[in-house]
């Protein structure tokens, strides 16, 4: 059994007299592509650059790869992408990811050909020798990913990798995700776009005021929580309650009802209930929960202000 | 060892990359060549006026002339070496931290000590090779006019190089816990604060004011960068110099070597202060 990607224990920062992280509490298995969020100032960043060493903790502990953070040795096993991405914009792109390797400490022939292969792989070959200078928000993101992965890292940390990116440039992200996930890297993914946790995560833990309040499991959403949306009329006040025995929610509002399900399976039974009941029933519309649903109802309208 | 030596590589690129060492290079030739020709100009001048037969006498008022201009040169040298590193060190750590790019470089296998350490190694060889070749090409431009050189040249040019080194060290320690205008604002100050202090020692040293002596004094242990000027001044003056005149260039206190050695503990203390600041610094 090898040692969680990330393990922290009532992680907290300070600053001022403001709690940023007031206890992070969370664990991430390695090879685990993990959602980290929240609404704006919930301490994503703030807990993120703790786990980086790049914000002393004011109390509580962390470990990465199974060492505490701030272990040199296992920063070589690990990949950055910065939110507020500025790179030395003097050098060009391969001079940027030689020097990003050399600090890694990567033997110098295998960063070569590691380089190239990056380069090809976010389509940036053609701009290796421009000085990243001339580069725009969307390349510099490309490269900014690159960089990440120059020392397959173990685990790596992207903080809104797809913020400055096109759509096809977000295509690439959530590619690239995919291919750690396959080859065991383990991906810890701060964002905004739920559509893209959504697809691309495991995991998913909600983050409100710097602690974790709710964690879900990405796969269970598709066949656990439903929502279905039922047009039908003649429906009678006792068949609108017998419909309780499948869902503790029931919305109803002219001839039209909404209420969510455990499982999928139950919408046949449903059906059939209506039509003993005499409801003539003219639409039936499962429909899954988003995650943007579920954020929502996490951390509450107001964002946890 | 090698992280330090690449991050210091890294500096010098950037440095090269950024133009700020062509800027400082034209500027510096320029500089030259407006001294070697007033220096021309007046030297000329002075040979119509002192018989080049004269002897003697006419010899020792050649030297003198050409030891003052030349410290004259030298003075304003020291003056651009200074403002070099105080700009080179404000801007560097505080400027990486501000824009996040120094992220993805501290979050890699290697302690806060290599950065500061390697960008303050990068900066020291930058400020050598300007000091070295501002002071070099003054001393060399007279040399070739008048066939002078000063006493103890190379004293003198190294206590400059130590002077740009201090206030270097100075601005990158402001760097690591201030951001750079702050910095820029506090270094100048201490600067200007050593300045006033090593004329208020001179003409206390004149007057024999011991009081006025002291004062000097203390502002050379808050901030030793005048000081080093007047050893250097000291060092490359003829000694006929300090006993008839006073100029900016010329010195009546001499500061002892102990100062010196102050001035290079002051050094290391306040570099293992970026250090230890960078260290615990909230990125």
């Amino acid at each position: 059994m090898s040692a969680a990607a990330i393990k922290t224990e009532q992680l907290r920062k300070v600053f001022g007299d403001r709690a940023a992280v007031k206890g992070l509490t969370l664990q991430v298995e390695q090879g685990e592509v993990f959602g980290f969020l929240g609404p704006n100032g919930a301490g994503k960043t703030t807990s993120m650059k703790m786990l980086l060493g790049l914000v002393e903790p004011t109390s509580g502990t962390a470990s990465l790869l199974g060492m505490p953070i701030g272990h040199l040795a296992t920063r070589a096993q690990i990949g950055f992408l910065p939110e507020h991405f500025r790179f030395q914009d003097w050098l060009t792109a391969r001079e940027f990811l030689l020097l990003h390797g050399e600090l890694l400490g990567m033997d110098s022939r295998d960063l070569r050909t590691r380089l190239e292969e990056l380069l090809e792989r976010v389509g940036l070959s053609a701009f290796r020798n421009k000085l990243l200078r001339t580069f725009s928000k969307g390349m510099l993101q490309r490269i900014g990913l690159a960089q990440a992965l120059l020392n397959r890292p173990a685990l790596v940390f992207l903080d809104e990798p797809t913020s400055g990116l096109d759509p096809v440039g977000r295509r690439l992200v959530r590619d690239i995700i995919h291919e750690l996930k396959e080859q065991g890297t383990c991906v810890f993914l701060n964002s905004h776009l739920l559509s893209e946790i959504e697809v691309t995560c495991d995991r998913v833990a909600f983050i409100r005021h710097g602690e974790v309040i709710r964690v879900i499991e990405l796969a269970s959403l598709d066949q656990n929580l439903s929502l279905v949306t039922i047009r039908a009329a003649g429906l009678t006040p006792e068949a609108l309650a017998g419909l309780a025995k499948w869902s503790q929610n029931i919305q109803a509002d002219h001839g039209q009802l909404t209420m969510t399900i455990q499982k999928e399976s139950d919408l046949p039974e449903i059906t059939r209930y209506l039509v003993a009941q005499q409801a003539e029933v003219y639409a039936l519309t499962p429909k899954r929960i988003s995650l943007e649903e579920i954020f929502i109802q996490t951390v509450g309208e107001d964002g946890g202000l | 060892m090698t992280k330090i030596w690449i991050l210091a590589r890294l500096t010098f690129r950037e440095a090269m990359r950024r133009r700020i060492v062509l800027t400082g290079l034209i500027l510096g030739l320029l500089f030259l060549l407006v001294f070697s020709i007033g220096f021309h100009l007046i030297f000329v001048a002075m040979g119509e006026e002192v018989d080049p037969n004269g002897g003697a006498l006419a010899n020792i008022a050649r030297n003198e002339t050409s030891g003052f201009l030349l410290l004259a040169g030298l003075y304003a040298i020291a003056f651009l070496s200074v403002a070099m590193g105080a700009l080179l060190g404000a801007d560097t750590l505080a400027g990486e931290i501000s824009s996040g790019s120094i992220q993805t470089i501290i979050t890699k296998p290697l302690r806060r000590s290599d950065v500061v350490l390697g960008k303050w190694l990068g900066f020291a060889g930058l400020l050598g090779l300007y000091s070295l070749l501002m002071s070099g090409g003054t001393v060399l431009s007279v040399f070739l006019q008048t066939g002078f050189l000063p006493r103890h040249m190379l004293a003198g040019i190294s206590l400059i190089y130590l002077e740009a080194l201090l206030v270097m060290t100075v601005s990158l320690a402001g760097s690591s816990a201030m951001p750079a205008l702050a910095t820029g604002g506090m270094v100048f100050g201490l600067y200007g604060l050593a300045f006033l202090g090593g004329w208020i020692e001179q003409i206390g040293a004149m007057l024999n004011n011991q009081t006025a002596v002291r004062i000097g004094i203390v502002t050379s242990l808050i901030s030793p960068t005048e000081v080093l000027w007047r050893r250097a001044s000291f060092e490359m003056q003829s000694p006929l110099a300090g006993i008839m005149t006073m100029t900016p260039f010329s010195t009546v206190s001499v500061p002892s070597m102990l100062m010196v050695v102050y001035a290079i503990l002051y050094l290391v203390v306040v570099l293992s202060m970026a250090v230890s600041t960078f260290q615990h610094r909230d990125i």
